[in-house]
């Protein structure tokens, strides 16, 4: 976790800026603008740069924050402290109505539908009449503590840093928890972190409504601020603009949207009053000038500036361990558990006119390790995704425990005890090991993004890390928990996704090809450790193409050939099988 | 409901569609071979637009100059990115297409601007001068960012229609300006009107689609392009040179939009802002089409102008609201179809 310390000292600056003698007042306006900007961007990091959600549709929000007050307090003469509330209930409200549309747009569609109501909304405040169409809404009444009215720029200049800080420490805190990680994997796809029982759906629409309620709140300064109201600053441009602030700051960090209005804000600043001096004609030469900065900005440091700055500071302190002697609730076990634990009976799985899984019938027993091998394009990984809820089956029945889960959905799935790795790895590269693992806890933690934010979540958030890493030293690569996931070999990322399954506290283990790319040792170790977990009361089900290595681990071996089933048994009579030699081989030897 | 008028707004509507068309089929070609979300189309229309017009009416248009400054810095660009390796040949080549060349036409359309040239002279001059633009712009905005995310491209994309809007400013003034009809002439079909204006749109707008149908499915570099869009990776290990396909794919959008701005500036003034707009109509054609299919493109463009059409007639105030917000069903829809695979994102 990173060190409070530079946060502090920064609003340490900050308060004291007002007080440097000859401190210009435009200045102080300046900053205004830059702590109201840097609140939506704050907001458009957690969304675009972490959350993977692209919106052109912020300045919306800060319209519904704005015109909230505005008319509450003008036309109904409520008091700016109580509109406050209501500002950022009606942006969250909001946010809840346009994201439950939004949200679930795939791709390239989200920012675009998200420009779509952007401007939709613009053209509304400009014609409503209780909004005062193109006029907007003037005579807003200032913030005011007792008799000490926040007229000036200097003085609402607290009431707006004091805003961007605690909304920046909130939104880190939240980054640094259980949903943070969620909100964290969400960019990467929505396979993995569904697997370990994240509902990517309300993650997403958590980070949807976070960002509306900070783009709310800067609205809300924004009026009292200005003490007028009109949709100019609320249009589609505006929307555009937190967007490349947020790019050009650093998509992914909190402190980039801060850099990057400070940046934006300046530069149009500076441009606005000095080009004209040095290129005298007519208009607009400053958003010439500017267009061309900010892709000259983008080649040169594509990732933002934030990041680009951070590079040059030594390298950051490795956490430290967390506390492995803090344990979780354990699922419960009937002791000398027996019997049939997974039951595949006559799966069938078409993909258009393909049979990807025919009628395929094989059961997993308490203590046992499966193998399932077959050449490529046999329906080992489809036969995996059936069975954790990824596909659902065309026809057949899968159950756990004798329930019947076909039509479960993977969060349900994981819940039965059931976890998976993935043929093709499914790792946040820019997460370290540690968190990464954590993610396969999540359905044993239960700390909300509320109490994230709060820092009332610690307890909980200590014994996740602590199961964390105790998997991770389980699979040996204690070493490495503090470096990015990215940075590991593929076989090491396989290894972590093993850690990452058995957080989970699982029955069943499904791995598939978890030896690919390991060297030889590492191949032992995995097989020495699949021993272990199996003597301890956990059954694995896994596809693999080394055969040594399933010969000498498998207790039972089932072979698919064209996603059909044609042998059963022990790894001797598989060896020996004819019809399993004709698939791999082509000819019976 | 009146039927005549019921007519004259499906012919208004049609008519616009048929340019949203064309913009829309320009965007999707740019996004699927670049990842670009081109927002300058919009800025093609109008320099498009305004360039004819001020040829038209003997003022001299500063998109040539433009062109030329663009074709300077692509060839630095080139020299620099080639600095390791320089050879005679490659740099005579860029030097003939992006200094000699804008320069040629440079010196053509102050010749001709001086004697209010014909129309056909006019749009040449105009359809050369913005393709040149679109090029250069390629080479030296989005080339370097061809690796990026498309965030970072579109966010460049941002970039650059701020500093051509700006520059439109300063060229076109802030004045609007029509252009002379390129066809001249009408006739009566019952109540309705059609005038070789219209005509022309409605005929250019079919051209292109058809025209952009042959090379995509049958000539070589249009399979190159589509293999680009599909795979940049997999056509560059089979040869194709991606940046030519982003080269094709800017040429293709910029003449699109200047010929759709040539198109529409004899019938409605245009400023130098008022591409944006336009654009973003063609863009909400081009989702609908789900930036990849060309004739749904064109179908659902003809739909955003019949709806804009009305629109304006039944609820002029709302007009924009209506035709943006007709986007969100759609891709709803479009998101609820498409098939629940994972995209693998870098």
């Amino acid at each position: 976790m990173q060190s409070r310390l530079p946060i502090l000292i920064f609003a340490l600056l900050m308060a004291a800026i007002p007080f440097v003698p000859g401190m210009p007042p435009f200045w102080i306006v300046l900053l205004d603008n830059i702590g109201l900007t840097a609140l939506v961007a704050m907001g458009l990091v957690l969304l675009t740069g972490v959350g993977g959600l692209t919106s052109f549709g912020q300045a919306a929000f800060v319209g519904f924050g704005a015109y909230t007050t505005a008319v509450l307090s003008t036309a109904y003469g409520m008091s700016p402290w109580l509109t406050l509330p209501l500002s950022l209930l009606v942006s969250g409200l909001l946010a809840v109505l346009l994201g439950l549309v939004t949200v679930r747009l795939s791709g390239h569609y989200l920012p675009l539908g998200t420009l779509a109501w952007g401007l939709g909304l613009f053209y509304l405040f400009s014609k409503l009449e209780f909004l005062g169409r193109n006029d907007g809404i003037s005579a807003i009444p200032p913030l005011s503590i007792g008799s000490f009215k926040m007229l000036s720029p200097g003085s609402i200049y607290y009431a707006i840093w004091v805003a961007v800080i605690v909304s920046a420490l909130l939104t880190m805190n939240l980054l640094d928890s259980r949903t943070g990680r969620a909100i964290r994997a969400l960019r990467r796809g929505h396979v993995a972190a569904e697997a370990f029982g994240v509902h990517t759906p309300r993650a997403k629409m958590l980070v949807f409504i976070h960002a509306a309620v900070l783009a709310g709140l800067s609205g809300w300064l924004y009026a009292h601020l200005q003490r007028a109201v009109n949709p100019t600053p609320f249009g589609a441009q505006a929307g555009i603009e937190y967007l490349f602030i947020a790019v050009v700051g650093g998509a992914g960090y909190v402190w980039g949207g801060v850099l990057g209005a400070a940046l934006v804000v300046v530069l149009k600043e500076v441009l606005q009053s000095y080009l004209p001096l040095i290129l005298p004609g007519s208009g607009q030469v400053e958003t010439i000038v500017f267009g061309i900065m900010l892709v000259a900005l983008l080649q040169l440091a594509p990732g933002g500036v934030w990041p680009w700055l951070m590079s040059f500071l030594p390298e950051r302190t490795r956490g430290k361990k967390p506390d492995t002697s803090l344990k979780l609730a354990q699922r419960a076990r009937s002791a000398g558990q027996s019997g049939v634990l997974l039951q595949v009976e006559k799966a069938r799985k078409q993909f258009g006119g393909v049979v990807a899984v025919n009628s395929v019938s094989f059961d997993v027993q308490a203590r046992e390790i499966v193998a399932l091998i077959g050449p490529n394009g046999a329906g080992k990984s489809t036969t995996f995704n059936l069975i954790t809820g990824v596909l659902s089956a065309t026809s057949g029945s899968i159950s756990v425990l004798g329930n019947k889960v076909d039509k479960a959905p993977p969060q349900e799935i994981v819940k039965l005890g059931i976890s998976r790795t993935f043929q093709h790895v499914k790792l946040v590269p820019d997460m370290t090991v540690l968190e990464n693992v954590a993610i396969g806890a999540h359905l044993r933690g239960h700390s909300g993004p509320i109490s994230s934010m709060l820092r009332l979540d610690r307890a909980d958030e200590a014994k996740l890390l602590a199961e964390a890493a105790r998997q991770i030293e389980r699979v040996g690569l204690g070493e490495q928990m503090h470096q990015f996931a990215g940075a590991l070999s593929l076989g090491q990322q396989r290894i972590v996704e093993i850690a990452r399954a058995l957080c989970v506290d699982p029955m069943l283990l499904l791995l598939d090809e978890p030896a690919a790319g390991l060297r030889h040792m590492e191949k032992q170790r995995l097989a020495t450790l699949l021993r272990e977990l199996r003597d301890g009361g956990m059954s694995v089900l896994l596809v693999e193409h080394d055969m040594g290595f399933v010969m000498n681990l498998a207790d039972r071996i089932v072979v698919l050939d064209f996603g059909t089933k044609i042998a059963e048994g022990t790894p001797a009579t598989i060896k020996t099988n004819p019809e399993v030699i004709k698939a791999y081989l082509g000819v019976a030897a | 409901m009146n039927t005549t008028i019921m007519l004259f707004l499906l012919q208004d509507g049609i008519t616009n569609g048929a340019i949203y068309a064309l913009l829309g089929l320009a965007l999707v070609l740019v996004f699927a071979v670049t990842r670009v979300i081109l927002i300058p189309q919009g800025e093609f229309v109008t320099y498009g637009a305004l360039t004819y017009a001020s040829l038209a009416a003997g003022q001299m248009p500063g998109t040539a100059k433009l062109a030329l400054a663009l074709g300077i810095g692509a060839f630095a660009f080139d020299l620099f990115a080639a600095r390791k390796a320089l050879h005679g040949r490659l740099v005579l080549r860029s030097v003939l297409t992006n200094v000699v060349l804008p320069a040629i036409v440079l010196a053509l359309t102050v010749h001709y601007a001086a004697q209010k040239p014909p129309v056909a002279v006019c749009i040449a001059l105009s359809l050369v001068i913005v393709a040149m633009i679109g090029l250069f712009l390629y080479r030296i905005a989005f080339q370097p960012l061809a690796h990026t995310s498309v965030l970072v491209l579109l966010i460049a994309s941002v970039g650059v229609h701020l500093a051509l809007q700006g520059l439109g400013l300063l060229f076109f003034g802030a004045e609007g300006q029509r252009g002379p009809a390129v066809l001249s002439g009408s006739f009566t079909a019952g109540a309705l009107r059609f005038t070789g204006q219209s005509i022309t749109v409605y005929g250019i707008t079919i051209a292109f689609i058809v025209g952009l149908w042959l090379f995509f499915g049958l000539t070589l570099y249009g399979k190159a392009l589509r293999a680009t869009a599909v795979n940049r990776l997999g056509a560059r290990l089979v040869g194709i040179r991606t940046t030519l396909s982003g080269q094709i794919a800017f040429l293709l959008a910029s003449v699109i939009g200047a010929l759709s701005g040539i198109m529409i500036v004899p019938i409605t003034t245009l400023y130098y802002d008022s591409g944006f707009l336009i654009g973003l109509k063609g863009f909400v054609a081009a989702i609908i089409g789900g930036l990849v299919s060309y004739p749904l493109t064109a179908v659902a463009a003809l739909f955003v102008g019949i709806v804009e059409a009305f629109s304006s007639f039944y609820a002029s105030n709302y007009k924009e609201v209506i035709v943006f917000m007709l986007l969100i069903p759609v891709l709803l829809l479009r998101s609820l179809a498409a098939p629940a695979v994972e995209e693998e994102k870098d």
